[in-house]
């Protein structure tokens, strides 16, 4: 008999860190005490996306979502909700707009403007359950594969129009099709779950709540292009999602669905899990297989391309994590559902990791053509404390910073690249008044440069001077022949690089000056950052009037830079000041103030 | 378990292949929280792969460390969530309160402070791990808060030691 009612809890890494585990362990207890296991199931889900109001608990059917809830609230949801039926109101999500309490999961801004194809059984379905998915219609899609001719199955790929996920957004059929082709008895498909963009998470999500839609869309890739064997390349730094995919491929081997001779249709399909270790450079695919081979992951010119000349020197298919699920996706349902949503030329949903300076920050999932106003005002809920939006940062380190004036741009693959930006694996991250674009793209520019493999003297060389002209710009020494110079690096470096890595390192830069030129040359000619960031070109002061005297900035200033005493007051010596926001974070009346400019020196 | 041991074990593991050799170190990295002199070498000799070219893969990841670790480890996640919400405080914070640079142990081998990319948790930005825990939503005071707990129970442990 299946229980009434079911209490899932999430246990993604971002509610696993509030420690929902224990809250799941004391509701199945409480369960179990008041003898209710036969109306009521407890479980758990892999993440719903929504983290920052996590933990979250649902209680089905009814559809209740209970978001920051602490071990002590186990009670009351047990003793209120399950026995006296009375939903906890307190736990409801607050709606930082209207200030409603809100009660239904679907009637939540964040969740009713969304379009969850690929996301439908994150938060829904227990990732360690195979039956779970397989109720879902899971597997139903290889079924549909496997009865197919493979050059069928790379047909019905092409006419949906998918486009890889990972970022550049090749055709995935036409990916398909050159592995297909080409000569060979060995063969294999790769999933890359390298994901890179800090500031992207949506791959782990997938693989953590949602395992078997990767694994599926694996096996109709691996039957389509005719490869037995495949690797999934996770990030070590993703141990959960590891986890939940090792469980998943032992429940697919119990099944049948993976292994020798798959449902008795003669195809047979081996897959193993390899850890990265922590190379950027590994999300490029040629890199990504000297990984693999155990090598330094050194990206290789191309072509040849993997499809001919991959792993081990055979032809190889490689596609995001995203990628793969949509397969799956497309298999289980049909290629005209997938293309009705979406626009013409990318169909499907784009899938964000919508963070920063937004009310509501979590992972979404939006049809391909949605607006940025509509994303970050929508779903995200506007800025934090109703400031000012500045920029949306899109793609990561090889996407770019959009403006305002973009903001009514529609969302997809080609818009984004006219655009200057790009949609990368999906990180989109808000940036308010208080980010310092140029501060920003100094930021992305570190991160590439440090991973830059080494090989290729564009990408070495040319972002590390990139880099310190930034330092120069953002420390006051810098000269207005800065940018320009800098501009014309940026170029270069895009057009001789290696590979991605360095092709689209500039981008940060180039659309940062493109659209916030003025912040550039406020910090050189009124050495001056609006943004109040850049340590050399801002200071703090203490507001005497909200001052109490109470002497904390003093005592905690690890330069002794706040003279003054219990009665006369303090102040800071901008001097000697280091910037390092001690007295800042530390103020208990909030009276340090941070303003443009070096300040009296 | 012996270092050479263990990593005889590990290399069973893996067949003693040697594509499996960024494996092999993860799982000995696992073990020993760091890659010891003596286990490299073993793996040298055992898989006949030199020195220089484990070394060569070793150094060009990231994870890999060839240091041993502080007892505790407190890591900052620098991704870009984290960035825009404030990382950079934290990391003065850290090194402020334990007088290290990221990337560096306190000399009586206590604490550990690094930096990583992304923790992958950004909706719940600035996010610190600390021994393998994501405490999200960080600020300075909460973070020096924890911090000074910290560094005041293994003081308190010191000194049940030399009692």
């Amino acid at each position: 008999m299946t229980a009434e009612k079911q209490i899932l809890i999430c246990e993604g890494t971002g509610c696993k860190s509030s420690k929902s585990h224990e809250i799941r362990e004391k509701l199945s207890l409480l369960i179990d005490e008041k003898g209710l296991e036969d109306e009521v199931s407890v479980s758990f889900t892999g993440c719903h996306g929504f983290c920052a109001q996590g933990p979250l608990v649902i209680v089905k059917p009814e559809g209740t979502l209970y978001c920051k809830v602490k071990l002590e609230n186990a009670e009351e949801i047990i003793e209120s909700h399950i026995i006296n039926n009375t939903p906890v109101e307190e736990l409801f999500y607050h709606d930082p707009k209207t200030g409603l309490k809100i009660e239904k999961y679907e009637e939540i801004e964040f969740y009713e403007k969304q379009k969850r194809i690929l996301l439908a059984n994150c938060g829904q379905i227990n990732p360690e359950v195979i039956e779970e998915y397989i109720e879902t219609g899971g597997y139903s899609g290889l079924r549909k594969a496997l009865a197919m001719k493979p050059i069928e199955v790379i047909e019905v790929i092409k006419e949906s129009g998918l486009r890889g996920r990972g970022g550049a957004g090749f055709p995935t059929g036409l990916k398909w099709e050159f592995c297909y082709k080409a000569p060979g008895d060995v063969k294999y498909v790769i999933c890359n779950a390298d994901e890179g963009d800090p500031g992207a998470f949506m791959d782990r999500s997938i693989l953590e709540a949602d395992p078997h839609s990767v694994l599926e869309g694996m096996l109709i890739g691996g039957y389509a292009i005719g490869a037995s064997h495949g690797v999934i390349y996770v990030r070590a730094e993703y141990p959960l999602a590891i986890i939940r995919f090792k469980k998943a491929v032992e429940d697919a081997m119990k099944h049948g669905f993976l292994g020798e001779n798959v449902l008795d249709s003669g195809f047979s399909f081996h897959l193993k899990i390899q850890e990265g270790a922590g190379a950027f450079v590994c999300g490029e695919e040629t890199a990504l297989m000297a990984s693999v081979e155990g090598k330094r992951g050194m990206p290789r010119p191309r072509p040849p391309y993997p499809a001919i000349e991959g792993l081990w020197g055979k032809p190889t298919n490689i596609n995001n994590v995203k990628s793969w699920a949509a397969a799956a996706w497309i298999f289980k349902h049909d290629v005209k559902s997938f293309r009705e949503i979406g626009v013409e030329k990318s169909p499907g949903t784009a899938i964000f990791s919508l963070t920063g300076k937004v009310k509501n920050s979590g992972l979404i999932e939006v049809p391909m053509g949605t607006t940025l106003r509509e994303i970050i005002f929508g779903i995200g809920g506007g800025i934090i404390e109703d400031r000012e939006f500045k920029a949306v940062q899109t793609g990561g380190p090889s996407g770019g910073c959009l403006p305002e004036s973009k903001l009514d741009l529609p969302v997809d693959f080609d818009s984004l690249q006219a655009a200057g930006s790009i949609m990368g694996s999906g990180g989109m991250v808000v940036a308010d008044e208080d980010t310092c674009m140029v501060d920003l793209a100094k930021y992305f520019l570190s991160f590439t440069q440090k991973e830059s493999c080494g090989k290729c003297t564009p990408c070495r060389e040319g972002t590390l001077r990139a880099l310190e002209i930034l330092e120069r710009i953002t420390s006051g020494d810098a000269e207005l022949s800065d940018i320009d110079d800098l501009e014309q690096l940026s170029k270069i470096i895009k057009d001789t690089s290696l590979c991605a890595l360095g092709q689209t390192a500039p981008n940060p830069v180039l659309s940062t000056i493109k659209y916030f030129r003025d912040e550039y040359e406020e910090h050189i000619t009124e050495k001056r950052c609006r943004a109040r960031v850049c340590a050399d070109l801002m200071h703090y002061q203490i507001d005497p009037e909200l001052c109490i005297k109470c002497g904390i900035c003093a005592k905690v200033c690890p330069v002794s830079a706040i003279p003054g005493s219990k009665e006369t007051g303090y102040h800071i010596e901008t001097r000697i000041c280091t910037r390092c926001a001690m007295c800042y974070t530390r103020c208990p009346k909030d009276a340090i103030f941070k303003f443009p400019g070096a300040g009296e020196q | 378990m012996s270092t050479i041991k263990n990593v005889q074990n590990i290399l069973q593991k893996h067949n003693s292949e040697p594509s499996a050799l960024i494996q092999i170190l993860n799982d000995i990295q696992v073990e020993e929280g760091y890659l010891p002199r003596k286990s490299i070498d073993a793996i040298s000799s055992e898989l006949k792969i030199p020195l220089s070219k484990i070394y060569g893969v070793i150094t060009f990841y990231e994870h890999f460390k060839l240091i041993k670790p502080g007892k505790h480890t407190v890591t900052v996640c620098m991704g870009t969530a984290c960035f825009v919400k404030g990382a950079k405080q934290l990391i003065q914070t850290i090194e402020n309160t334990l007088g290290i640079q990221t990337g560096e142990t306190t000399e009586d081998g206590k604490f550990s402070a690094r930096r990583v990319a992304c923790l992958g948790c950004c909706a719940l930005a600035p996010v610190v791990q600390i021994d393998g825990e994501v405490h999200g939503q960080m600020t300075p005071a909460k973070l020096q808060k924890v911090l000074n707990k910290m560094i005041k129970d293994e003081e308190t442990e010191n000194e049940g030691d030399v009692q």
